[in-house]
Formats: structure tokens, C-alpha cells, sequence
């Protein structure tokens, strides 16, 4: 009997907490948004977000079974990523859009660096700002909520015109946009949920939140309404909470995760002041993403006792 | 110099306590053992030189084995009998030359077992040779020669001296009841390490998972110059590094010990070994030892003689309660798991932990997703990440940039690991590469 003892090094414990467990937590924190975009644009919330999530873990089970991997689809991370590029497109984009935005934020952004950890810019974003350059019409064709579907514009687009949308409704997310961006409080409801389960820390979201904010705040000469309105616009929520949290392309450091998010609110405010377009939460993120190596190199923790 | 509240440290976990099952349990004396298979190497340091031979008889508390080097503790007797043989035994990882006495069930003590004399009497000299000749090491579970920690080099001014009874390691539970029914004992113990470093104040730390203990403990050190500190309950709260700089506020410096930041830490345990080797003058041939696990019968504090085999104590505590699947010497977090049970228990047998197949099996490693939890809970502030994968791959000058050596291996990072990565593993790989590239 004793000869089947197993004998193995320490520590002889382990947490509960799992990848899967993990990844799952975030589908949930997203399903409200989930949930309210499908209510907001209906069959063609469904349509997007469905082929999204298809395409992307089709992808990483084609990818896995050609490269005689392990297959990890139950992971969740592939639906995660196919679920948050569907969240950053409009409504009415074509079919083959979120299919190919999907197969290249998996082949390409995932894959091609060497799969779960190893990639080096948030998946789903990358495949975003792939398919805003590729295909800039069929990205930026903004429809309005409900089931008569019409063009409208972005309240980042509409924003100083008699168009612009009262603050409630950018709260709630009667307003039109892309899948997921269009509802503050349900995304902020879900990043409380992360919180709590401590899946996130509030680092990142409200490092990024706060610096955008109070730059927002001192540019608009502390006009509190229109700080508010561009904190509630735009995907600032979604990517501040759900894709600068993104683990594998943020700093594993908490000093580092304070000049990653600094970094990122610093370009949001910029874009969003001064450049040519109305966004700024993509690319800032993408260029912290890009940048983190370099900020996990220099704020490494000191050791304690103060070893060089 | 006082801090109030609780104290505690940057980092750490929170594993499952797992306390709940023997923590109730009073100290049992053990069965005598009728055979008892005594290390000579029960330590960090040299090993003894064996000093009885095959047909001696011997007494309790008898030196039995005599240490070659400073850095090494003797062995004693832990019962009365004849010397069956002296040679290589198998013991808990392998094998080790041991002494095995067959017991005559009397127990004689040995003549030279006797009270040291009043506390007051005895100079700090005096007590460091009673410590040392009584074969008295670390009891938390790493087994350091208690007078060479006592023994710092001139030069190092030691303020601060901590007695730990932190217990931090889950289901462990024998430091607990030892403060709970032998509180005079410990308080006695501190005062005579305190005489020989020349400090005028002591201090407990206890984690407030055992506010019993933190009670009975402050009522024995009335009127001393002694200080009971509740200690926050975390993982790794007990180690030594952590300790200190918990009670004190000290770093100890990156490569250093205790002694350079002015302290000495010691167990709890070894404090009542101290104890007992002054006043009634028996060297450390008993100590107590929490048997323990979802896989045994009977969780119990048992008193046990160095020497005594795993099976006989495992019998004690009703035997398995269902198959076992990994048996571990020490607390799950540091312990070392034992491929067999027909091994002697040590000096530094704090716990036997019994775990059924299903908490055996540790999940499979899957690949790193850099949540940097790891980077969170370590108490020494290392990236655990890289170091394990750096260590992986060989690159011996990063991890050393790293600072590897600086690892405590308390094993929270693979704890927290939602991975399931061994992360403690790829870096314990990389320390000893870089020690065997020194010795070259």
C-alpha cells in the first residue's frame, strides 16, 4: 500500500482558483452587457456575437488539433476573446467581419506568439484595429437601438452637436455604439463583480478611469458635464475594465500596473483631445500593451532586505 | 519599540486552515515504542558519530551520538535498552545512518539527567552548553542547531529575540496545544534564551487564528519583561524574515540572517525543549507531533519519543480512514512528502499529514496566463513567473539578477498559481544550479 504513496515536492496544497475558473468569472461579469446589447440591437447583436465567439474557438481548436496540441477550448479564453471583439463592433456588420476579425485575433494575435500567455497585445483588440484599418465602412456603420435599425452616429461623434445624447442615456446605453461599449453601468456592475471575486484589482481600471478623467476634467476647464459625458462614451469602460485588465498583456507587477494604466489614460485623453479621430481606448491600450516588457523591466519590485 | 494591534507582513496567502480537527485534541502521550530507530543526521549541518556500539545498553538521554562539527547537534537515547545494531537505515527520503535500540520497557533514566539549578544561578555560557549538549535544533520543522543560532559572531549587537508560535502551516496544531498546556514551561524557556543573548525583552508572536493561546500565553508571561504580539493570521506569518519584520519592522538584509538585522527567532517548541533541558535536564528525545489529514482515523497531539516509527503513531490515531494517497512529514505547505511509513520519526517531525488519494493528486500544469497572482502573495517580492521560467530554460545569470537566493520557498506562489504551475520546483531547480556552479 505504501509503495503507491505519492511523493511529490512542496507545497502539498493548491487554491481553488483555476484558469477556467477565472476565464468563466469574466464571461459572467460580461453576460449583463451581453445580455442588454442583445436586447438593444436584437437578432443582430446575436448574430455578430454568435459568429464572433464560434469563429474564435473554432479557430484555437483548428490551430491546436493541426499543431498536435493540447486542445484548451474549455478554457473559456477563446470565448472570452470571440465575446469582447463582438463587443467592439457595430451591430450591423457584415457576417464575414466578426469571423475574420475572430480567426485573427486567434491565429494571428494568439497563435502565431505562441498561444495562451505568450501574446503580446490583447487579442481581441488587435483584430479590432485590424479591421478598423481594413475595413473602415463596414466598422464605423453605427445603427440605433431597438428593431428599426437606422444609421446614427457615436456619442463621441455626436458629442458638442444638438445630437449629442443626454448623460442618462449613456449610462444606461440607449444610445448606439458598438456591442458592448454602449452601457456604462452594466460593464461597471460587471467589473464589480470581477473585483469582488478578485479577478481583477482596481489598479488598472481606476488608474486608468481616474487619469483619463481628471485630464478630461482640467482640459475642459472643469466642466463637469462634458467630463462625465466623455467618461460614460466610448468604449472607455469596456476597455478600461475588461481589456486593460487583460493579464497576459498588462505588467504582473503592481508598480508597473500603475504606469500601464497611467500610460494608457494619458493617450485616451490625447486621442480623444486632440487626435483625428473621436476613440482613443483601443490604441492606447494596444500601445501600452506594446510597451509593457519595457515597464515590467523597470519598476521590478525591490526585494525584500534591499538586494540591488 | 511596542507596536499594538495586529502585525503582520507585505504578501502572503490564505490557504484553508484545516486546524479545526485536531486543534481541540490535548497532548496525548504516545504509546512506548518497543523499537526505536534513531537518526544520527536529524539536523542541518555534519552528522554524529555514533558512540555506543551493537549489545550496549543504554539509558534515556543518554548521548548516544556526538557531533563532528559545530554546526551539528548530538542524539540521544529516547528510551532505555540494548543498542541493536548501528548503520544505515532507511529514514524519511532515503536512508541515514541510525542507532536502533530495542526498549526494555523501563525507561531508566540516565544518570546524567539532572535539574541544571535555578535559572537565576545559571550564566548565559552555562545555559548555551546545557542547550547545546541536550542536542536541541529548530522544532518548527527545519532543524537548525539551536546553540549556533545563539552564537552569533561578535560583531552582529542581537536586540530583538522572538520566540514563534505563529504556526502558520495549515492543519498543524502541536505549537498550539503546547502554549495551551505548557505556557509556564515556554515563558521559562524564553527567559533562559533571553539570559544567554543578553536582551532584555522578549516577544511571542501568535497568529490570532488562536486567540486561546494568546490569552493563556499573556497570563504566564505576566510580570515578565515579555511581550504576547498577536500576529494577523497569514501564510508564511511563522517565517522567520516575515516574523521579524512583522514585531520589528527589520528587513532582513537580501542574503543575510536574522542575526544581521539584530534577531534571533526560535520555535515555541524548541523554547520548551530549552525548558526541560534546564530543569529537569533531558535532552530533546520527545516532542510533540500534530497526526493529522482527511485520510486518518483519529486526529490526535501526540507526545512522541525520537526514534518512534510513522506506522506505530499513524496506528495510535486509529490507523487510515481510507486509503492514503501522500503522507507528509511537516505542515502541506513546507512539509516533505514520504514515500514510506516504516521510517523513524525525528527531532523534527512537527506533523504527519494524511491526505486521501483525491487530495493527493495536484491538477496538471497548464500554461501561465501572467495574472502576476504569484507576483502579489510573494513575501519577498520576487516575480516567481519569470524566475520558474528562466529557471527552466537555464538562464542562471537572469535568475541570479533576480535575486533566486533570496527565496524563502514557502510555496505560495505555486499555491495561488491558478495555473496549477510549479512554479516553487522550476525555482528550487534554479537555486541548486547555481549553487552546484559556486561549488565548481
Amino acid at each position: 500500500m505504501e509503495s503507491k504513496l505519492i511523493v511529490s515536492s512542496s507545497p502539498h496544497i493548491r487554491s481553488k482558483d483555476t484558469v477556467s475558473s477565472i476565464m468563466r468569472d469574466v464571461v459572467i461579469a460580461l453576460l449583463p452587457a451581453t445580455l442588454y446589447s442583445v436586447y438593444l440591437f436584437r437578432f443582430n447583436a446575436v448574430r455578430v456575437i454568435l459568429l464572433a465567439i464560434l469563429a474564435a474557438v473554432a479557430t484555437e481548436a483548428v490551430i491546436q488539433k493541426i499543431r498536435k496540441q493540447k486542445i484548451t477550448i474549455s478554457d473559456w479564453s477563446a470565448v472570452i476573446t470571440g465575446l469582447l471583439l463582438a463587443f467592439n463592433m457595430p451591430a450591423s456588420a457584415p457576417w464575414w467581419i466578426p469571423v475574420i476579425g475572430s480567426i485573427f485575433a486567434i491565429a494571428v494575435v494568439k497563435h502565431a506568439f505562441g498561444g495562451l500567455g505568450q501574446n503580446f497585445m490583447n487579442p481581441a483588440l488587435a483584430a479590432r484595429a485590424f479591421l478598423v484599418a481594413s475595413w473602415p465602412v463596414q466598422m464605423g456603420t453605427w445603427i440605433t437601438p431597438g428593431a428599426d435599425a437606422v444609421s446614427t452616429a457615436t456619442p463621441l461623434a455626436t458629442y458638442g452637436t444638438v445630437n449629442e445624447p443626454a448623460i442618462m442615456d449613456l449610462l444606461i446605453g440607449n444610445i448606439g455604439g458598438s456591442l458592448g461599449e454602449t452601457s456604462a453601468i452594466l460593464l461597471i456592475i460587471g467589473g464589480i463583480y470581477l473585483l469582488y471575486r478578485g479577478v481583477i484589482k482596481i489598479t488598472i481600471p481606476g488608474i486608468y478611469i481616474g487619469t483619463f478623467g481628471l485630464l478630461y476634467f482640467v482640459y475642459s476647464g472643469f466642466d463637469f458635464y462634458s467630463t462625465t459625458y466623455q467618461l460614460l462614451a466610448g468604449g472607455l469602460m469596456l476597455g478600461a475594465i475588461f481589456m486593460a485588465t487583460d493579464y497576459v498583456s498588462s505588467p504582473v507587477n503592481r508598480k508597473g500596473q500603475i504606469i500601464f494604466a497611467f500610460g494608457a489614460g494619458l493617450i485616451t485623453f490625447i486621442i480623444r483631445a486632440y487626435g483625428g479621430m473621436a476613440e482613443g481606448v483601443s490604441f492606447s491600450i494596444l500601445l501600452m500593451n506594446v510597451a509593457t516588457p519595457i515597464i515590467e523591466r523597470y519598476t521590478a519590485p525591490k526585494v525584500f532586505g534591499g538586494a540591488k | 519599540m511596542n507596536r499594538l494591534g495586529l502585525l503582520t507582513f507585505k504578501g502572503g496567502i490564505h490557504p484553508p486552515h484545516g486546524k479545526k480537527h485536531s486543534e481541540n485534541k490535548a497532548i496525548e502521550k504516545a504509546k512506548e515504542p518497543k523499537v526505536v530507530k534513531i537518526p544520527l543526521s536529524q539536523h542541518i549541518g555534519a552528522p554524529c558519530k555514533p558512540i555506543v556500539e551493537k549489545g550496549d545498553y543504554v539509558k534515556v538521554g543518554q548521548k548516544i551520538g556526538e557531533p563532528l562539527a559545530f554546526v551539528s547537534a548530538p542524539v540521544h537515547s529516547s528510551v532505555s535498552g540494548t543498542v541493536k545494531s548501528v548503520g544505515m537505515e532507511k529514514i524519511a527520503g532515503g536512508t541515514g545512518e541510525c542507532i536502533v535500540i530495542e526498549s526494555d520497557g523501563k525507561f531508566e533514566v540516565s544518570e546524567n539527567v539532572t535539574t541544571k539549578g535555578e535559572l537565576e544561578n545559571l550564566s548565559g555560557k552555562e545555559i548555551l552548553e546545557i542547550i547545546k549538549e541536550a542536542g536541541i535544533v529548530g522544532m518548527g520543522g527545519a532543524g537548525f542547531p539551536t546553540h549556533v543560532k545563539l552564537s552569533p559572531p561578535p560583531e552582529k549587537e542581537i536586540d530583538l529575540l522572538i520566540l514563534n508560535g505563529a504556526e502558520c502551516e495549515p492543519y498543524l496544531t502541536a505549537d498550539h496545544r503546547l502554549m495551551l498546556e505548557r505556557a509556564d514551561d515556554i515563558v521559562y524557556g524564553l527567559k533562559a534564551l533571553m539570559k544567554v543573548l543578553e536582551v532584555s525583552k522578549g516577544y511571542i508572536g501568535i497568529e490570532n487564528n488562536k486567540p486561546d493561546a494568546i490569552k493563556v500565553m499573556t497570563k504566564a508571561a505576566e510580570g515578565e519583561n515579555i511581550v504576547i504580539q498577536g500576529l494577523k493570521t497569514k501564510y508564511p506569518q511563522g517565517a522567520e524574515k516575515q516574523l521579524i519584520d512583522a514585531i520589528s519592522g527589520r528587513e532582513v538584509p537580501s542574503g543575510g540572517l536574522p542575526m544581521d538585522a539584530g534577531a534571533v527567532v526560535n520555535n515555541v517548541a524548541t523554547a520548551y525543549a530549552v525548558a526541560q533541558a534546564i530543569k529537569t535536564g533531558m535532552p530533546l528525545v520527545e516532542r510533540i507531533c500534530t497526526i493529522t489529514g482527511n485520510a486518518v482515523a483519529e486526529p490526535k497531539n501526540l507526545e512522541i519519543r525520537v526514534g518512534t516509527e510513522l506506522t506505530e503513531i499513524i496506528e495510535q490515531c486509529g490507523g487510515y480512514s481510507e486509503k492514503p494517497g501522500k503522507i507528509i512529514l511537516g505542515g502541506p505547505m513546507m512539509g516533505r512528502a514520504t514515500s514510506s511509513v516504516d521510517v523513524p520519526s525525528t527531532k523534527t517531525t512537527s506533523g504527519i499529514l494524511i491526505f486521501n488519494k483525491e487530495k493527493a493528486i495536484i491538477d496538471e500544469p497548464v500554461l501561465c496566463i501572467k495574472c502576476g497572482k504569484c507576483v502579489d502573495v510573494c513575501p519577498i517580492n520576487l516575480l516567481p513567473v519569470y524566475l520558474s521560467s528562466h529557471a527552466e530554460h537555464g538562464n542562471l545569470n537572469k535568475i541570479k539578477e533576480l535575486n533566486i537566493l533570496d527565496c524563502i520557498e514557502c510555496g505560495s506562489c505555486s499555491f495561488v498559481c491558478p495555473s496549477k504551475r510549479r512554479l516553487l520546483e522550476g525555482i528550487r531547480l534554479g537555486k541548486n544550479r547555481i549553487r552546484s556552479m559556486k561549488q565548481k
